[in-house]
């Protein structure tokens, strides 16, 4: 008969068993899994690996740069005189219009407060370049060179010179992701330009973009032009985000309208960060000494009260 | 340790530093980002892991495996606990069928690995599927199919510390 208290010898001890372990650790990441992507609960963790990470990450970028840059260097002179020549055609285009827009803000400025109505949220920006679009072939997301420390905040808008590219998701100390709005889970809000209808617009994950729950008799049709409505009071209303390629009006209640981006979406490197950054305390009012009523009481004002 | 458990060669022991170096750099490695490329180039770290999960199953297991996954997850930019998932599962199959693939031959292990860096592979898809995205095609595994072609090179590149004679003779340094 063995006794009760007969014990393994410690060279034999082999801990716990590996098919509990895997159980362990399976369930650990199934648990990690639903509170990221239900959740959102470990974004904290993420930001501190990412940060840990940081410097690793930097130098896994430095060979892909490497050869951005050569490819660069080595493209051929014509090319570079083409678009040198491009810029400045733009330049001069870009000028007057700058000239015109100077005038024009200050007297849209000026009718909107004979109208009584709240001054346009002013934006700050940052510029960013594009380091690389991230490695998960489910998602289309690129890595910018700014975070936090230069004022990027989740959920602001990101444009080239053509239009909207994506909309930031997360932020790292010193870089932050963007989401494509060519993603299958981006959505933005968009009217169209030429009549004001609106809609929602969201990426097919193939590179094109989709309005979707537009009724299909609605005044839709290829070549209209799509901008940001600003319903969502996160993007600036206004902003060029993409062209109606093609409609199709017999797919049931709603129409299939088929759409491709404006701005270089996947191609652009150099990109600026949009924020409806919050107006600055207005300078007190030189006749009263008084500093001015807070917004929502200034848009009660009466017209013939502004002073100017 | 030999080259293979048929073979009559001993191999010096494995070098602890050795191993996390190496894990180390397929780290540095699936960071880079590739963008198009990413589907053929193989996944090193899995491969780095799985290579050592059958030679040292007794050092290297599903912990190294969760750790690195959370790693790779953060630069991937995917949802947390994806890689580690499929890391730790790799790690437990390559720890289970250690002792029967040290008896073959490095091409007939190459064989031996490429249905658990699929079953891997198949779980990040699936974990994916349930969350919503949509099937990213079957070029999706072709990473599986080079990195195990690299099996070899890769054996005797992880090997080289260890093939080392015992007593360096001055005169023949190799």
């Amino acid at each position: 008969m063995p006794s009760a208290d007969f014990q393994t010898h410690p060279v034999f001890k082999r801990g716990v068993l590996p098919h509990i372990r895997l159980l362990i650790y399976i369930t650990i990441c199934v648990v990690m899994l639903v509170a990221d992507l239900r959740f959102q609960y470990l974004e904290s963790l993420r930001e501190y690996l990412a940060t840990l990470t940081y410097p690793l990450r930097a130098v896994a970028a430095e060979p892909v740069k490497l050869v951005g840059n050569a490819t660069k260097y080595f493209s051929d002179l014509a090319d570079s005189q083409f678009k040198h020549a491009d810029f400045e055609r733009r330049q001069i285009e870009n000028a007057q219009r700058l000239l015109r827009f100077e005038y024009l803000e200050q007297e849209n400025e000026h009718l909107r407060k004979l109208l009584g109505m709240r001054e346009r949220v002013r934006t700050h920006s940052v510029s960013a370049e594009v380091l690389y679009s991230v490695p998960d072939p489910y998602s289309r997301k690129v890595i910018l060179d700014q975070g936090k420390q230069k004022g990027v905040e989740p959920g602001l808008a990101v444009v080239d010179a053509e239009g909207l590219v994506g909309q930031i998701t997360r932020v790292y100390p010193i870089q932050s992701e963007v989401t494509l709005i060519t993603d299958r889970n981006q959505s933005v809000p968009v009217q169209v330009e030429r009549n004001g209808q609106l809609g929602i617009m969201s990426g097919t994950g193939q590179g094109s973009l989709e309005l979707r729950f537009v009724l299909a008799d609605a005044d839709i049709k290829a070549g209209d032009r799509l901008i940001t409505s600003g319903l969502d009071g996160k993007f600036v209303p206004g902003l060029p985000v993409a062209k109606i390629e093609s409609v199709e009006h017999d797919t049931g209640a709603f129409a299939r309208i088929i759409c491709q981006p404006l701005g270089g979406v996947e191609r652009s490197t150099r990109v600026l960060v949009l924020s409806r950054a919050e107006l600055p305390p207005p300078p007190p009012d030189p006749k009263t000494g008084e500093p001015p009523l807070p917004l929502p009481l200034a848009t009660k004002r009466e017209p013939g009260e502004e002073g100017d | 340790m030999q080259i293979t458990n048929r073979s009559t060669r001993i191999l010096q022991p494995t070098k602890p530093w050795f191993v996390y170096l190496s894990l180390f750099v397929a780290l540095l490695l699936d960071y880079i980002p590739t963008g198009e490329m990413s589907s053929v180039l193989p996944d090193w770290v899995a491969l780095v892991l799985a290579f050592w999960c059958i030679r040292e199953p007794l050092y290297i297991s599903m912990g190294m495996g969760f750790v690195l996954g959370l790693l790779v997850d953060v630069g991937s930019g995917g949802p947390m606990a994806q890689h580690a998932l499929a890391y730790v599962v790799l790690a437990f199959m390559a720890n289970s069928l250690a002792r029967r693939v040290m008896w073959f031959p490095a091409l007939l292990q190459a064989l031996h690995v490429l249905p658990m860096l699929l079953i891997a592979q198949a779980l990040m898809v699936g974990v994916r599927i349930l969350a919503g995205e949509e099937f990213p095609g079957w070029q999706y595994f072709l990473s599986s199919a080079t990195g195990v072609a690299l099996w070899l090179p890769l054996t005797y590149l992880l090997l080289l510390p260890q093939f080392q004679p015992v007593d360096r003779d001055e005169n023949r340094p190799i």
